[in-house]
């Protein structure tokens, strides 16, 4: 039996402490990546069924999402947040679902989307009378119709800023425009909003 | 969230809790921040609704996957019997032209070897023609003695 060098036992000693090393980033990269999961899956859901006003095509373009996240996770440095990292994914995802002409008419055959203004049958009752709850879901569905109205980015803008309750600086880095921009769609989202709101009263 | 209206008309965002300048335009302000409020919370609703709603592979969605499929598999066979058929009839083209040419070759053959017959048989003429002479007029008496004797 030939000794074994000191020298071959710090090797393999070295070798099996970094698989280690490795076996117990992955963990806990995957534990990082599930918490992350469970916390902004329904607001990256919410924001697509919104934005698409589609829940089969919101659950799956989710889905692409997180699976794209989990794909590119280790080359997520943390210098916006998960959220508005994975925000970003999401509105790729989207524009790329709506610029992809090769499908376009399976797409025509398959929409399921409903109008913007059915979301005002969502309305929360609370301590309305009945004639308030009336008045709300009449102006929610306005709102809603104004939205529908509005161009991609302006509606994209509208939602991340009025639904999720993003800041403006957010905005800016999940959409990839700077903060002038964001604003002045925003201002023009809002200008519409309150254009339809006001027209009909 | 609220928002300002500038006095020039367009409005500007001022973030979470700002408030409406324009006494004259509040109340438009306050509707619209109630309506997206309202909006909002819509929106939010829905969202809980669908996310939260049991997976039970929906009838629509089941029914059009199975129409995908079914469709993929009509179209599959669609293109396999077309592609069988076209074989088929392009295999049963050219064996007509192999038949064809068949045929045309065994006539042309025939044909050379009628053409060489009967230049053979023109040539074994010629030659017979050209061989063979007349018989001398000076013994033709003889020749009709002999003849004579020969009857008798």
């Amino acid at each position: 039996m030939q000794p074994v060098r000191a020298s071959t036992r710090v090797m393999a000693a070295g070798t099996a402490l970094e698989a280690m090393t490795m076996a117990t980033a992955e963990k806990i990269a995957a534990e990082e990546f599930s918490a992350v999961v469970t916390k902004h899956r329904p607001h990256i859901f919410r924001f697509l069924l919104s934005s698409t006003r589609d829940v089969d095509l919101a659950e799956t373009l989710t889905q692409e999402c997180f699976l794209k996240a989990h794909r590119n996770w280790g080359s997520f440095r943390g210098e916006s947040s998960a959220m508005t990292w994975l925000m970003r994914i999401a509105i790729n995802l989207q524009k790329d679902h709506w610029r992809n002409r090769r499908m376009q008419f399976w797409r025509q055959a398959q929409t399921h989307s409903v109008d913007m203004d059915e979301a005002s049958e969502w309305l929360p009752s609370g301590e309305r009378s009945v004639e308030q709850k009336l008045m709300a879901r009449e102006r929610v569905g306005q709102v809603g119709k104004a939205v529908e109205g509005l161009s991609e980015r302006q509606r994209t803008v509208f939602l991340l800023r009025y639904v999720e309750e993003m800041e403006l600086k957010e905005i800016a880095l999940a959409t990839g425009l700077n903060e002038g921009t964001v604003k002045a769609h925003l201002s023009r989202a809002l200008a519409r909003v309150r254009a339809e709101l006001g027209g009909k009263r | 969230m609220r928002f300002e209206k500038k006095a020039g008309g367009a409005s500007e965002v001022s973030g979470v809790g700002g408030v409406s300048k324009f006494t004259d335009e509040a109340a438009l302000g306050v509707e619209v921040d109630e309506a997206i409020r309202d909006f909002r919370l819509s929106v939010h609703a829905w969202s809980e609704a669908a996310y939260s709603r049991p997976r039970t592979a929906p009838a629509a969605a089941v029914r059009r996957h199975l129409w995908r499929l079914a469709s993929a598999w009509a179209l599959g066979c669609v293109l396999v019997i077309g592609g069988v058929s076209t074989g088929g009839v392009y295999e049963h083209h050219q064996r007509e032209v192999r038949i064809a040419a068949a045929r045309a070759a065994e006539q042309q053959r025939q044909a050379a070897q009628e053409r060489a017959r009967q230049e053979e048989e023109d040539l074994l003429a010629k030659v017979d023609s050209d061989v063979s002479r007349e018989v001398p007029s000076a013994m033709e008496p003889l020749a009709q003695l002999m003849a004579g004797d020969e009857t008798q």
